[in-house]
């Protein structure tokens, strides 16, 4: 993960520096544009799938047919034509002997014999549809933890993806979700056996590569009863002048007494300079917390013209906890309506939420949050804090608390600021022969630190980079 | 080293500062004094090049080169400090991070690498020292909640790590007890060399007992009323500003 956010030029950087717009041309195995039954039909034939979850599949697909896309966010986007994309494209050659993959995955600073080497993270490679590359499997089979795509955990640990496929996140729970119930070709699976720390950060990256597809990853991590893990994510995409659609699902099932820590950093193309491009990245993320068990999301969003992603935590289990830390920067055209549900249910659960929002330009930036506490949910609590920093005199910062306690001895606490970055400060950094540039991402890092700090170290360090390189050229 | 000419500054249309000239040599200590309001913090800004203020008349030299064009952070890279008289918060961002972010900065500008961390964390442990500084402060946000002598003993500490070639001090006194005073100004006269300037901004004579100013102006309503030696200064503090103002 070291390199993941160094350096590059390509060919296809002219007036924007997003670094990871460029497009590599690699055979592939794609769909044709549309979407029906036989869609579906194929592409799960095409996975081997069993039975079951192509009945599943086609049951989403009816399910989604009766929705509408959601109208509330707070974000203006272009209508979606569901017909115009391809809902499948794989790289055909023998991945890993394929020298272009190779130079790609090197380009996004993946060098996955590298990555052997650097002890601590163990790191699988999604392209468009399917998963390209993955390492230490062995250490990890040794301690009986499983980390694979989702097709092969499909094929090899049926028992388990049936159990939990769509326990947190029904499919019907929402447009894109649904959506991906039916569609999705890919992800990450990974199951940590009762009372098993994972020696090291689990971490899958995923990049969307051909242009007219959707991206319908799914992630499913299930954490046996008294396990640890921590897992980290990373997106890219090359540069186009369409919207591509990116509609993630992830479950994460934390059972009795386990923990889960769920670390992103998102930096899908955002769109050039006047908004057009980028990708739309509507995702959901729950969690769900079994008695005792805890779940940590921590958000670094920098990427996408436009982010809808909640990612939740629902308290099922008595003294379970959830967490939710978030950074979102937004710049240009950029539109984020980021924030978390957290369900409290059983008794003496918590939650924290830490909320950090950054608009730059004519960016809009919005955090939405919903805290719930059931009737049954004895002493639960939640501390939320939202801050939002804005920079420049055209960008918006919107907060939508809702709060929902159905019981009396909840206690709630919600703070909120929003400041600017004062000339003050910056005259200051100016004096130390900081340059304005500079001073700004100084102030920006500084703002996010208390959830800059909750990353992993590594991560935390790529993660600081990105926001300066985010924010480059965007102000002023 | 420092040559201001005639200077005439405004802000939105009111005149503040009415033709100051001042020389200061390498090697040298001035002290300007003067009762509020009287433009002595203005003529710390407009060296340090905040950009509210105009210039409407007159100009500034340093080191032989006409500065007021420039940037506060070129200016900066020249090496001209200024020790604020309200330093100013920056939640977030340690002490550590904030020096080594300024420190690097300016020698990225010379055309330096950036110094190697062990270097810097040395450097920053024996100034500490100097100072009577806790450890604990390297980690703390910048000036958030530090009291105001936790503030001055900051900026002096910054300072010290930059190594400029001009320190303005704007009333770093105000704010200190007479411990933290003597302190401060022990560090002050320990950075003093035949290779820097400092110029002293103050109300008071009671800095000036530990730095000892080789020239001590005093500024009233704009204008540079009188200059001296250091018995001016005594003079001052024994009589007020009121027999200048007569001048």
């Amino acid at each position: 993960m070291r390199e993941m956010f160094s350096c590059m030029k390509t060919r296809e950087l002219k007036d924007f520096d997003y670094k990871y717009g460029f497009y590599t041309s690699i055979e592939v195995d794609k769909f044709s544009k549309g979407l029906n039954e036989d869609t579906i039909r194929t592409l799960s034939e095409k996975k081997n799938e069993p039975l079951w979850l192509m009945y599943w599949r086609l049951d989403s697909f009816s399910l989604w047919k009766k929705m509408m896309e959601p109208k509330w966010g707070n974000v203006k986007l272009k209508q979606k034509q569901y017909q115009d994309i391809s809902y499948y494209s794989a790289p055909i050659i023998k991945p890993l002997q394929d020298p272009s993959l190779e130079k790609t995955l090197k380009k996004l600073g993946l060098s996955l014999e590298e990555q052997k080497r650097i002890n601590g993270i163990a790191i699988d490679v999604v392209m468009d549809s399917i998963l390209v590359a993955s390492t230490f499997k062995k250490t990890l089979a040794e301690k009986g933890i499983i980390f694979c795509s989702i097709s092969d955990a499909i094929r090899n640990h049926p028992e388990l993806v049936k159990k939990y496929l769509g326990k947190v996140i029904n499919k019907n729970d929402n447009f894109y979700a649904s959506l991906n119930s039916a569609v999705f070709s890919d992800g990450s699976f990974c199951y940590i056996p009762k009372e098993t720390s994972c020696p090291m950060e689990l971490s899958t990256y995923f990049r969307i590569n051909e242009g007219g597809i959707g991206q319908f990853e799914r992630t499913l991590v299930i954490a046996d009863k008294g396990s640890y893990v921590s897992y980290l994510e990373g997106c890219t995409a090359p540069q186009r002048k369409e919207n591509q659609l990116h509609a993630a699902v992830v479950e994460l099932i934390a059972l009795e007494g386990s923990e889960i820590k769920y670390s992103t950093v998102q930096n899908w193309f955002p769109g050039d300079k006047h908004g057009n491009g980028g990708v739309y990245n509507f995702v959901t993320k729950r969690g769900l917390c079994e008695r005792q068990a805890k779940i940590s999301w921590t958000q670094i969003e920098t990427g996408s013209s436009i982010t809808w992603k909640y990612p939740s935590c629902v308290l099922q289990g008595d003294n379970s906890i959830g967490e939710f830390y978030s950074v979102a920067l937004t710049k240009n055209y950029q539109q984020a309506d980021t924030g978390t549900k957290m369900i409290h249910i059983g008794k003496n659960t918590k939650s924290t939420i830490i909320s950090k929002g950054i608009s730059a330009g004519k960016s809009k930036n919005s955090y939405r949050g919903l805290v719930k506490v059931f009737s049954k949910a004895t002493n639960a609590k939640n501390y939320s804090q939202c801050d939002s920093l804005i920079v420049g005199n055209e960008c918006g910062a919107y907060t939508f608390p809702y709060i929902e306690a159905r019981n009396s001895s909840a206690k709630i606490e919600h703070e909120a600021t929003i400041s600017k970055i004062e000339e003050d400060q910056i005259f200051y950094c100016n004096q130390r022969g900081i340059d304005f540039e500079k001073s700004v991402s100084l102030i920006i890092n500084g703002f996010s630190r208390e959830v800059l700090n909750k990353l992993p170290l590594e991560f935390a360090i790529e993660a600081r980079k990105l926001l300066e390189i985010s924010i480059d050229g965007s102000v002023g | 080293m420092l040559n201001i000419e005639n200077l005439h500054v405004s802000i939105e249309e009111k005149l503040l500062l009415k033709g100051i000239n001042l020389y200061i040599n390498v090697g040298e200590v001035h002290a300007i004094m003067g009762p509020n309001g009287s433009g002595k913090s203005t003529l710390s800004a407009v060296i340090a090049g905040k950009k509210e203020y105009k210039i409407t008349t007159g100009t500034i030299f340093f080191e032989g080169e006409k500065i007021i064009h420039l940037s506060p952070e070129e200016r900066a890279h020249l090496g001209i400090f200024l020790s604020f008289q309200d330093p100013i918060e920056i939640p977030g961002v340690s002490v550590t991070n904030f020096i080594r972010t300024s420190v690097n900065s300016v020698r990225k500008a010379r055309g330096l690498y950036d110094m190697p961390i062990n270097d810097m964390l040395k450097s920053i442990r024996k100034k500490l020292e100097v100072f009577g500084m806790d450890k604990d402060f390297l980690y703390r946000s910048l000036n958030e909640g530090f009291s105001g002598g936790e503030k001055k003993r900051n900026e002096i500490f910054q300072m010290a790590m930059l190594n400029p070639k001009l320190s303005i001090l704007d009333e770093t006194d105000s704010g200190l007890d007479v411990d933290a005073l003597r302190i401060v100004s022990k560090g002050i006269n320990a950075f003093k060399s035949k290779k820097n300037a400092i110029l002293i901004i103050t109300h008071y004579y009671r800095i000036l007992k530990y730095i000892v100013p080789d020239f001590v102006h005093v500024l009233f309503r704009g204008k540079m009323v009188k200059s001296g030696g250091k018995k001016l200064a005594i003079e001052i503090e024994k009589k007020g500003y009121s027999w200048i103002k007569q001048v």
